[in-house]
Order: C-alpha cells, then structure tokens, then sequence
C-alpha cells in the first residue's frame, strides 16, 4: 500500500517511543518552532563545546511524522561537529524534495532514509522538516 | 434519503474523477470549501463566453448585459437570505466581509463608529476570519475586546450573557454555526440581550447560509457575511449584507473606481449603498456563478437539503461513538447542530487520520480548523473533521466508519 512508504516501521517506532524527548535543565539555546497551518510544535534545547553537538534535546506535539522526524535528527546529530550536521540537514532537506525519485544516502542519513517516502506526500514534508529546522535555527545562532 | 438528493450527485463532474489508491472520492470536506455542479461551471465560464464586459460602465451592449447579469445575482442572493438587493453588497470572500465592516466600524468619519472604551464581544468558537479583525479593530480604536464561552458540550455558556454583553457593548459579532463543533448557536437570545443595550450584531453565516434556509429579517440581525465557495458557488466571491439605514452610516474602506459620487484633486463623495462598498471592477463572473448556486440550490430546496444533512449527521453521530478510542468534539446530539463532525482518535495525530482516510479516498480537513483559541481552550491539538454536504450520502458515511477502524489498525491502536 502507497501508506507504507510513508509511514515506515522505524518511524511508527520512534513516534512510540521518542528519543531525546523532554528538555533538558542546562543548554546554550532554546528555540521554538511551530507549523501555523497543522499547529504542530517544537521546542528544542541544543547545547555545543568546540563546535561540536555535545546536547540535544526536544519536547512538542505534531503527528508522527514530525515527532519521529525530530527523535531520529536527534539521535543523528548528537556528536556531530557542526559542519557535519549541516552536512546531513542538507542532505535530508535534499531527500525531502525529491518528490519521491530519491531513496536518500544512508551513509550519511542512517535511520532517517525512512522518511524518503514523505517526499511522495507534499503536504507532509514540513511536518518532516519542523524539528531540522528548528535544529538550523538553533545551531547558527549557538555558531554565530 | 430523499430521490433529488441521491441523484443530485452526477451534477458534480468532480466525483467523476479517481483519488489516491485508485479510489472514488469520498468528499467530506465542505466545511472548507463545497463542490462545483455543472451549472455553476458553465455559469461562470459563460460569462468569459458571452458577456464579459466590465460592469457599471462603457456605453456598449456588452456592457449593458453585463451589468444586468450582475444585478440580477445581487437580487438572486438578496431573496436567498431575505433581504432587499440594495442590501447586498459582493466581496472576494466572507473574510473580505467581516474586514469591511470592522473597518468601517473604525473610522471616526463613520456615523456609527467604535471609539476607546467601546465593547466588542465575540465568541469563543469563532472561525480566525470572525475574531481577528475585532481584536484588530479594538487595537486601533481603544475599544475592549470581549467574549463568550464555550461548555464543555461544546455550546455557548449563557449564563453570563448580561455580563458579557453591557450598556458599553457595540458589536456582538459571532458565527452562525461553528465550523469545528457543528453546534448552531442561540442566535435569537443573543440579539436580543444585544439590541437590548444597543448593540449590533454581526453573522458570520459561512457555515449555515449553504445548508439551512435563513431569513436575516426572522433572525433580526443587522450584518451578515457568507462565502460563495462554500455555497457551490465560484471562489473569489463573497456576500456583506447589513440593514440598508445602517450601511448608508457607515463609510466605506475599500477606496477606487466604481464608488464614487463625485471626485476633485483634494476629495471624493461616494455613490449610493450598496455600490460605495464595492470599489474597482468586482467579480462580475464570479456573482453570475453563485447565483447558478442559489439557483441549484433552490431548485433541491434548503429544507430538502436541510433534512438529509440532519438524517445523514445523526446517522454518523451514531456510528462514530459507538468506536472505542474515538470521542465526538461537539454536541453528541442533534439539537441545534449541523452536519459539521470533529473528532479525535485516541493515540493517532489528527493529520495521521487524515492521511490514512486519504489512502481510501476520503478527503477530510485535520488541525485546527482555524479556531486555534478553541483548540487551545479544549486543550486539543487539533481534530479530524468530516462536514456534510447535499451530495453525500450514507455510504460515504460508511466508508468513514470503516476508515476509521482501518486507522486505528494501522497505527495499532485498536482496543
């Protein structure tokens, strides 16, 4: 069924169980991001040494896809120096676009190739790229 | 189900065509925007044929015939809601409506205007389109915004009507009948406790003036906006309609071509209401299209189309709280409610119903239904709606039910 190239196992699993989920006390920056249109919501704490993603944490509501979308970023991107983390938020935002004709580069991607088939559903990529961008946001501002 | 009803589906060209998984089209989404019959397609694309001229001006046939189509859509919609055709006033939308008078109420110049300790009161369930040009309004003028609350049931708490509603309140502007909850608000207690201390009261008829017949002089009400679109009519069409001695006090705010008594370099007079409030060239095939609507419409009859939203609500009432893990968000029962159905599905995000109910076909609206301070006040994220309109049926409502279960399958939520 077209569904199941949506809604991936992997995805349905951390939409159960969410990882890195419930802010964190300490951080360097908190920023909040919301979807006017669906009324889906993050807020994310990110906290970095020497460039380097050292904390992530998140809290929100949205639909699976934003929240399993946002749980695997984050166990994607803890560790990662900057340069590599945009380096997979391109790619990622890359895989999104491709309108369902990219299977996306799971050297780079790992779990989150499990979202290739949002890009098939036009109005589920901004649920998929609601936690990334707040990570953008975040992440420039700290490297600013 | 009645026999015009079940047939009048054909008339749809829309539902000729195959949705995602091959399916046929289950539309469940008239709440937001209605389909299109044949009548009012040619309509519309007639006028481009035959006709099209700009109206009010230009000495030529075309012209004349053009400004005579218009005119005739203006009485059409005039003896719909029953009121008199110099009454009614087209805009782009019922948002553009509601616009126009809150900023009409705005400007000082106006004979009935809004100043700095002024009331006005609106409700909670309003649609964003019927709330934020009143707070809008009350930011530039100084004036208080104020409101009505929601029970739990999902109707308006009355009990502190007279509280709400003051010798200071001006305008009480609210929906006829809300596009979340499907409940049809005490429009008759309401106008009264307004007129009672000299307010006006606004409708915001979106939700009603499409599937009941209503009478703005019964009603006894003083403003009224609808949408065209959600009427079977055009997009880009919307209708104001206000008392005629309280449109003539009122200034206009949209400014230009078409509107105008008289002009100077240094100032302009304005024509007669209704014409005032229609600046520049307006969507002249846009009207001629709704009113093939009201034509379609009437030819069915509102009470027909009345009575099978109610037969056809109730029977879905019926089937959906008997699913566990699902809850009605509205009135469970059929007094004072239209064919407007949110609700929740334990476990699963309403934009995730949504998309499983799209798989087969169903195209329902998921989030909050631009009513975010309701959604926040029923402390929701948001609902899956399904609203109903003359072309469903009772096996659209089944394959509803059916989805639903499927949703709850898929997401493994099924207890």
């Amino acid at each position: 069924m077209e569904l199941d190239s949506l809604y991936q196992e992997v995805i349905l699993d951390h939409y159960r169980s969410p990882h890195h989920k419930g802010l964190s006390a300490d951080k360097d920056i908190q920023v909040h991001h919301n979807n006017p249109s669906c009324g889906d919501e993050v807020t994310l704490n990110l906290s970095m040494k020497g460039g380097v993603v050292t904390d992530l944490t998140w809290d929100g509501v949205g639909c699976s896809i934003s929240m399993a979308s946002t749980s695997v970023m984050s166990d994607l991107l803890v560790g990662k120096d900057y340069k590599d983390a945009m380096n997979i938020l391109v790619n990622f935002v890359e895989l999104m676009q491709s309108k369902g004709q990219s299977v996306g580069d799971e050297s780079i991607l790992e779990d989150a190739v499990a979202f290739a088939g949002v890009s098939k559903f036009p109005a589920r990529i901004k649920c998929a790229l609601l936690g990334w961008m707040a990570f953008k946001d975040a992440s420039s501002q700290v490297m600013q | 189900m009645s026999t015009e009803l079940s047939s009048c589906k054909k008339d749809f060209p829309i539902f000729e065509r195959k949705v995602r998984g091959g399916n046929s089209l289950i539309y469940l989404d008239s709440g937001a925007t209605s389909q299109k019959p044949n009548s009012v397609i040619e309509a519309e694309s007639n006028f481009y044929r035959t006709v099209n001229a700009a109206v009010h001006r230009g000495a030529h046939l075309l012209a004349e015939e053009a400004s005579e189509a218009y005119e005739s859509a203006r009485e059409k919609v005039a003896a719909f809601i029953g009121a008199i055709s110099n009454e009614v006033i087209f805009t782009k939308s019922a948002t553009e409506s509601l616009n126009i008078i809150a900023y009409s109420f705005g400007n000082p110049d106006s004979r009935i205007n809004i100043k700095a300790g002024d009331q006005i009161v609106v409700t909670e369930m309003e649609h964003h389109a019927n709330l934020i040009p009143w707070q809008q309004l009350a930011k530039r003028t100084g004036a208080e915004l104020r409101w009505l609350s929601v029970t739990a049931d999902g109707r308006i708490d009355l009990t502190n009507l007279d509280q709400v509603i003051t010798k200071k309140t001006k305008i009480v502007a609210i929906t006829h009948q809300s596009n979340v909850l499907g409940s049809i608000l005490p429009v008759e207690t309401i106008v009264k406790a307004s007129h009672a201390v000299g307010a006006l009261v606004v409708l915001d008829a979106c939700q009603s003036a499409p599937h009941f017949a209503l009478d703005v002089k019964k009603l006894d009400i003083d403003f009224l906006a609808f949408s065209g679109h959600k009427t079977l009519g055009p997009t880009g069409i919307g209708v104001l309609w206000g008392k005629f001695d309280l449109l003539e006090k009122l200034e206009p705010s949209l400014f230009g071509g078409s509107m105008v008594d008289s002009v100077t370099m240094e100032s302009a007079t304005w024509a007669a209401t209704p014409r005032k409030f229609e600046a520049g060239v307006p969507n002249m095939a846009q009207a001629v299209g709704l009113s093939a609507a009201i034509d379609y419409l009437n030819q069915i009859g509102m009470h027909n189309i009345a009575q099978h939203e109610q037969d056809l609500t109730s029977y879905l009432l019926k089937g959906i709280i008997s699913i566990s893990g699902v809850k009605v968000v509205g009135p469970v029962d059929m007094k004072d409610r239209g064919g407007v159905v949110s609700f929740t599905v334990d476990g699963v995000h309403p934009h995730d119903v949504g998309q499983v109910l799209d798989q087969y076909g169903i195209a329902v609206r998921t989030g909050h239904h631009c009513a975010w301070p309701l959604m926040r006040k029923l402390n929701l994220v948001g609902t899956t709606r399904a609203s109903l309109y003359l072309y469903n049926s009772k096996s659209d409502v089944d394959s509803l039910l059916e989805s639903i279960e499927k949703v709850k399958s898929y997401f493994k939520v099924s207890k």
